[in-house]
Parts: C-alpha cells; sequence; structure tokens
C-alpha cells in the first residue's frame, strides 16, 4: 500500500466525519458570503482549529477570493488556503544535513499521546528502506516503559539500548547515542517519558537530554519530534510552545488520526511556531504511519474526494 | 484570559452601569466574547451555545445594580449556571448490594486509564478495602506489566492471566476475586477509539458478563471540541455512569468536562492531579467552572459580586426603613438575606436596640419557609400595603399557602410589631444597615 493510500485510510473517518458538514457549506455555486464564512467558522471551530487560526484563514480565503474574481470554486480556493499556511511551515524549515551517521531522533511529549507507538512504527518505517536502527529507551519513569518499547524493537528487528526504571534519562540516551556510532547505526530514535509542559523539573530533564547529545555531537539531535494526539483541543497550541522553549522541535507528528478528532490544532501550531507536521499516526499496526502531506490533510479536513482518490 | 474577559465584558456595559435593565442586545453582545473564551478553554461549539443560551434567558430582564458592574453581574450568573451544569454536587462512587463490587474503566488511548486503575485501588485501599486490581488491557504492548508494577508499589492484589479475550480475562478474576474475598474489582480496559465496532463489542460483552456497579468514562483534559463525540459513543454503547478527568496538573482549562456533562448528563467523579498515584482528587464543579472561566480567582471575584448585591440590596431596605415604607416585600427580601446568613435570631440580636425586644418575633429556620410561602401567596398590592389584608383575603392566602389563617395572623402581628420597632429605632447612620448585615 503506497504511502497516500495510507494516509486516505487513516483520514477516510475524518473526512467522512467532515465531508458531509463540508458538502453543505461549499455546495456547488455558493459564492464566499459572510453567510458561506459563517459556517465555514463552524466548522473550522468545531476541527479544534481555534479563534485566532480561524480568523486568519478566513480573511486569507476572503483576499484569495477577491483576486481570483471568481474564477475558482470556493472549496478549491479554501483548499489551497490551508495547504498553503501549512506549507509555510515547512519551507521555514531548513533540511537537516541527511548524511551524517546516525541520524538522532528525540521523540518527545505529554503523556498518553502515543510516544512509543510512534516510535515503534518510526523504526519499522526506516527499516523497510533498509536503515540500521537503533532505540533507546528514554523513559525511565513510567513503569514498564521499557518493556513496551523492547516488544516493538523485537516486531521491527531493531537493537536497543535500556537501563534500569528510574535511571537518568540523560544517561541512558547518551549511552545510546555512544552505542549507535560504535556499531555505525543509520538512526537513534529516542524515547522519553511522557511530560507536562508545566513540570519545569520534566522540561529540565529534556534539556539535559539534548545537551549531552551536543556535548558528543554539535548536530545532534537532528530531529526532534513532538507528537500530538490528534484529539487535543486549544492546549495543543500551548504544549508546542512550553516543548519548544526546552528543546526546539523540527516537527510534529500527528497520532490517532483514525478516531473523529480532525487535529485542527496543528494548523494553528504550524502557523504560530513555523513548525511543519512530518508524521501521522492512525492506528496500532506498524505501517499505520504516513508521512505528512499538506495537500492531502487540507482535502481531508475539506473532504475533498478527488484529491484524496487521486493520490 | 478572566482579566481580559472582565475588561471586555466592562466595555460592552459601561454605559449600562447604574440604569435599566440587561437588556437582550448588549446581553448578546457580551456573550459573544464569552463564547469566544469558552471556545479557548476547548467547551464544544455546540454546546457552548447551548450553555450560553441559557445564561441569555437568566440575565435579560435582570436589574443593573449600580454598586456591581454589569459585566460581573453577568459573569456571576454565567459562573452559577456553569456549576449547576458540571453537576452541582460532587457525586460519590456506587457499591454493589451482592460483592465483589466491579469498577470497570473505559476510554480512548493514553487517557490515563492503567495510572487512574492504579490511583482508585489505592483511594479504596486506604479507605479499608481489600481491591483487585484486573489487568485486561491485552492491546498494549506491557500494558499489563505496566499495571502490574503500579500495584504492587501500592501494596494491591493485581490479577494477570495469559487469556486470548479480555472478556475471559475478566471472567476469570471474578473468580479470583471471590476466592480471595477481595473488593472491589478494577477493570483496566484497553484503550479503543470509539469507532472501533470490534473493541466497542468486546466491552459491552465484559458489561454484560460482570454488570459492574460502575463504569467509568477516563478523559483527558486536553481533549478539545472532539470530546463530545467520544463520551457520546461510548455513553450511548456502555450507558457509564461517571466520568474521571485526568491530566489536570496541566495548564488545559478542561472545557472537555463541561462537553462530556452536556452530552452525558453522568457525574464527574474524579480528577486526576499528578503522576504520584496518590494524586487523586474529588470532583468540585466550583472548581472546575473557575477553570474553564479563567483563574482560580473568578470564585473571590463572585463572591465579591454577591456580597455587593447583597450591600445594595440592604441599602435599598435602609432606605425604605428610613422613609417607613417597610413592606412585606422588603420583608421577603430581608428574610431571604438573613437565610443565606445564618441562624435569624442571632442577626436579629445584633441589631443595636433590639436586643430582648423581639421576644415574641421568635423565628426558627424551619418557619422560615412557611412565611416565605405565606408572603408569595400574597399579591402586589397586599405586599405593599398590607392593610388591606381582610379576612377573605387571609384564607385565600392561607390555602395558596398551605397554612391556617391563624399563621397569617400571627405573620401580620410580627409584620406590625416590626413596623412599630422600627419606628422607635432611629439612626445609627448611613450604611448601618449594610455594616449589620456583613457582620457574620
Amino acid at each position: 500500500m503506497g504511502i497516500f493510500s495510507r494516509i486516505k485510510k487513516g483520514f477516510s473517518k475524518t473526512r467522512e466525519a467532515l465531508s458531509e458538514k463540508m458538502g453543505a457549506v461549499f455546495k456547488p455555486g455558493r459564492k464566499i458570503d459572510d453567510e458561506l464564512l459563517a459556517e465555514l467558522e463552524e466548522v473550522l471551530l468545531s476541527s479544534d482549529v481555534g479563534w485566532e487560526t480561524t480568523d486568519e484563514l478566513l480573511s486569507r480565503l476572503k483576499d484569495a477570493a477577491k483576486e481570483d474574481r471568481g474564477k475558482t470554486e470556493p472549496e478549491e480556493l479554501m483548499r489551497q488556503v490551508i495547504a498553503s499556511l501549512l506549507g509555510e511551515a515547512e519551507a521555514a524549515t531548513e533540511p537537516a544535513d541527511n548524511n551524517e551517521k546516525p541520524r538522532v531522533i528525540l521523540v518527545v511529549g505529554v503523556n498518553g499521546t502515543g510516544k512509543t507507538t510512534t516510535i515503534g512504527k518510526l523504526a519499522h518505517y526506516y527499516r523497510q528502506q533498509n536503515k540500521n536502527v537503533m532505540l533507546v529507551a528514554g523513559d525511565t519513569f513510567r513503569a514498564a516503559a521499557i518493556e513496551q518499547l523492547k516488544i516493538w524493537a523485537e516486531r521491527t528487528g531493531c537493537q536497543m539500548v535500556s537501563s534500569m526504571h528510574g535511571a537518568d534519562a540523560a544517561a541512558v540516551v547518551y549511552d545510546g547515542f555512544e552505542s549507535a556510532i560504535n556499531r555505525g547505526m543509520d538512526y537513534l530514535i529516542a524515547d522519553t517519558a511522557g511530560r507536562l509542559h508545566t513540570k519545569s523539573n520534566l522540561m529540565k530533564e529534556l534539556e539535559k537530554v539534548a545537551r549531552v547529545l551536543k556535548k558528543k555531537r554539535e548536530t545532534a539531535p537532528h530531529e526532534v519530534l513532538l507528537v500530538l494526539d490528534a484529539t487535543t483541543g486549544q492546549n495543543g497550541l500551548v504544549q508546542a510552545k512550553e516543548f519548544t522553549r526546552a528543546i526546539p522541535i523540527t516537527g510534529l507528528v500527528l497520532t490517532k488520526i483514525d478516531g473523529t478528532a480532525k487535529g485542527g490544532i496543528l494548523l494553528s501550531i504550524s502557523r504560530t511556531l513555523n513548525v511543519p507536521v512530518k508524521f501521522v499516526g492512525f492506528g496500532e499496526g506498524l505501517d499505520d504511519l504516513a508521512v505528512f502531506d499538506a495537500d492531502t490533510f487540507a482535502a481531508g479536513l475539506l473532504g475533498d474526494k478527488e484529491t484524496l482518490e487521486s493520490s | 484570559m478572566f482579566d481580559e474577559l472582565t475588561q471586555k465584558l466592562d466595555k460592552v456595559f459601561r454605559r449600562l452601569r447604574g440604569m435599566g435593565i440587561l437588556s437582550e442586545t448588549n446581553i448578546h453582545n457580551a456573550l459573544r466574547d464569552v463564547r469566544r473564551v469558552l471556545l479557548e478553554s476547548d467547551v464544544n461549539l455546540k454546546v457552548a451555545r447551548d450553555f450560553l443560551a441559557r445564561v441569555q434567558e437568566r440575565a435579560v430582564g435582570q436589574e443593573v445594580i449600580g454598586s456591581v458592574s454589569p459585566a460581573q453581574q453577568v459573569i456571576k450568573i454565567i459562573f452559577d449556571e456553569m456549576v449547576e451544569l458540571l453537576g452541582g454536587e460532587s457525586a460519590r462512587l456506587l457499591v454493589s448490594p451482592r460483592p465483589p463490587t466491579v469498577y470497570m474503566v473505559v476510554g480512548l488511548q493514553g487517557s490515563g486509564k492503567t495510572t487512574f486503575c492504579a490511583k482508585l485501588g489505592l483511594h479504596l485501599k486506604t479507605k479499608g478495602r481489600r481491591p483487585l486490581l484486573v489487568a485486561a488491557d491485552l492491546q498494549r504492548p506491557a500494558a499489563q506489566e505496566q499495571l502490574e508494577i503500579l500495584a504492587e508499589s501500592i501494596g494491591v492484589t493485581v490479577f494477570r492471566e495469559k487469556a486470548n479475550r479480555a472478556p475471559d480475562a475478566c471472567e476469570a478474576a471474578m473468580d479470583y476475586a471471590r476466592r480471595n474475598s477481595l473488593d472491589p474489582v478494577i477493570i483496566d480496559t484497553a484503550g479503543r477509539l470509539h469507532i472501533d465496532q470490534v473493541l466497542m463489542a468486546e466491552l459491552e460483552e465484559i458489561q454484560q458478563r460482570l454488570s459492574p456497579a460502575e463504569i467509568l468514562f477516563v478523559a483527558d483534559s486536553m481533549t478539545g471540541q472532539d470530546a463530545v463525540n467520544s463520551a457520546k459513543a461510548f455513553y450511548d454503547k456502555l450507558q457509564f455512569s461517571g466520568a474521571i478527568l485526568t491530566k489536570l496538573d496541566g495548564d488545559a482549562r478542561g472545557g472537555a468536562a463541561l462537553s462530556i456533562r452536556a452530552v452525558t448528563q453522568q457525574p464527574i467523579k474524579f480528577i486526576s492531579t499528578g503522576e504520584k498515584l496518590d494524586a487523586l482528587e474529588v470532583f468540585h464543579p466550583s472548581r472546575m467552572a473557575s477553570r474553564i472561566l479563567g483563574k482560580g480567582d473568578v470564585v473571590s471575584l463572585v463572591e465579591k459580586a454577591q456580597e455587593a448585591i447583597d450591600q445594595e440590596e440592604a441599602e435599598k431596605l435602609e432606605q425604605k426603613l428610613r422613609k417607613r415604607e417597610f413592606d412585606f416585600e422588603d420583608f421577603l427580601s430581608q428574610l431571604r438575606q438573613l437565610k443565606k446568613m445564618g441562624p435569624l435570631a442571632g442577626m436579629l440580636e445584633m441589631i443595636p436596640g433590639m436586643a430582648g425586644r423581639l421576644k415574641d418575633v421568635k423565628v426558627d429556620e424551619g418557619a422560615l419557609r412557611r412565611i416565605e410561602a405565606i408572603i408569595l401567596s400574597m399579591t402586589l398590592e397586599e405586599r405593599r400595603n398590607p392593610k388591606v389584608l381582610n379576612g377573605s383575603r387571609r384564607r385565600r392566602i392561607a390555602r395558596g399557602s398551605g397554612t391556617r389563617v391563624q399563621d397569617i395572623n400571627r405573620l401580620v402581628e410580627q409584620y406590625q410589631q416590626m413596623r412599630r420597632m422600627l419606628k422607635n429605632f432611629k439612626g445609627g447612620g448611613p450604611g448601618m444597615l449594610r455594616r449589620m448585615m456583613k457582620a457574620p
């Protein structure tokens, strides 16, 4: 199954839920007027897009419509507006140096967003590309987190470095880094304990993890992925801001998009923080992860069947 | 956020201050800002709309009180209405008549079920119970180990079996609990999406086979608009009896609480406020309401508003007393004020010059309700001009209030006595009555 058809699978529920509403908003022949904007506002707000970003999207849509002079269907215009907002974040981030080995990917987030599961899927994703992947169990806090990661390592045929429950997370990750260098790994994916962004001591711990990695190599970590639950509301933006303060986030992973939640908060995050969305997760299987595509997401949000089916 | 809201509302109401009543238009404008706040707090759009419609209904037509800003007045209505919607009182856990009592814990992935199960186990253990934790999450890798480790750390028995199906494991756990006289049984089920038909059917099967005393729906306080969909889907399938809100040690406003309550009508029983296993608290609707509205100090603000409203009424009364216009309407409003302030006798004793002179006006708390009923059965004219109260009117009032004519006679007598007293009772200076009422 190709990447896009898998995203399609993931978004299908979202699409079903939303396309009805959107279908009503974008009935053929409708013009962009106050009534349409009010209905659109409602759809966006009930997708967790949030006030400010909704206002922004609607004003961009109005501008686009003025410029377009009715040549393009309103729905297509809206799709473009959403995709461009997401694309701006993507363009703003420089792709990191790809040649260095191993690439260190640090996976962070609040409790229960699906970090460990995402790591399992990521490991599988890179293993499929015949890369050597090592996992490091940086979550030394939660009971059985190490065991959980171990099961994923076994499933995906990855090596794993771990220490004991309660050990210093930074030390474990550092050990993992050394060992990944020595064994010539392509990727080192580090799990971290879920932490609420309001706990300053735990955020400091994260800073320390980044610091010890940098001590080894200035370029590490090459990627810091913030895992975000698609059901998260407006607090998602606060989370992203606070995590970025402790450790610069390079990308977002949106999980659990196979439910009815739309993950609209990621529009606010990429708009405010210029952080691109890199992956989406949608299930408990190894394959249930896909590279994020702004156009497909926008289409999914708007229930545009054509774009989804042709991709 | 809350200060911002207050400022915005103040702006909307500025022209209103000290005149007229809260009108539909200006309340409508104000509530638009409130809607924004509610959405920022993740209250579901539709829930917010219904909620504000109720607030509007209550607010329209209310008199603007001079000494409290209309904004504060409206906020008080919003706050009260929200507390009511959130369930008023804190709810308790149900217990089965036939032990062991079963608590089944369900929810989406990552909402915090396993941790909550351990917390509940510890909570019940400290109450002298002997709970059994059942590791029925056979989906997530190492979920059983997680519960096992947590159970061990709090010294609670855990049941774990390598069963293929969760319902079978649960049934085996029940046998185990009965044999070892463990009670209650807390079942940690696998997290699942509400649209997953197969896994939802599995929960139904567990429910049918175990007849739990409570099914507790665990929800992440950071959940956004979708909270209504998942809560409703779980409720439609399982009719859960209570909800748990987790991760409230973060800074999420927790508007999901309002959404869940509104779509399921089920109480929120506990909140989870930290990683430590004793971080479990009983849910308090008023605290949650202030959180959703913005800041902790909204409660004190609301209290201030209430106090100001009370003062306002006291001042009005004082003026009337000066003009000897004291009627049954005032009597009623004063009674209600007093009712809020505690024992009536104590209050009257505090009135300067009245101590010991009111022996015949003994009114116990239970009689307050009767007096209220009597006054409410009077016409406005009768309340304002008690002189018109003839025999036939008194009989009608007695019938209307479920009392006897003697009761009416006594009340009128008391009222007249009070009026006579007030004639003799001069002064204390401006604000005297207000100060008097503020005393505890």
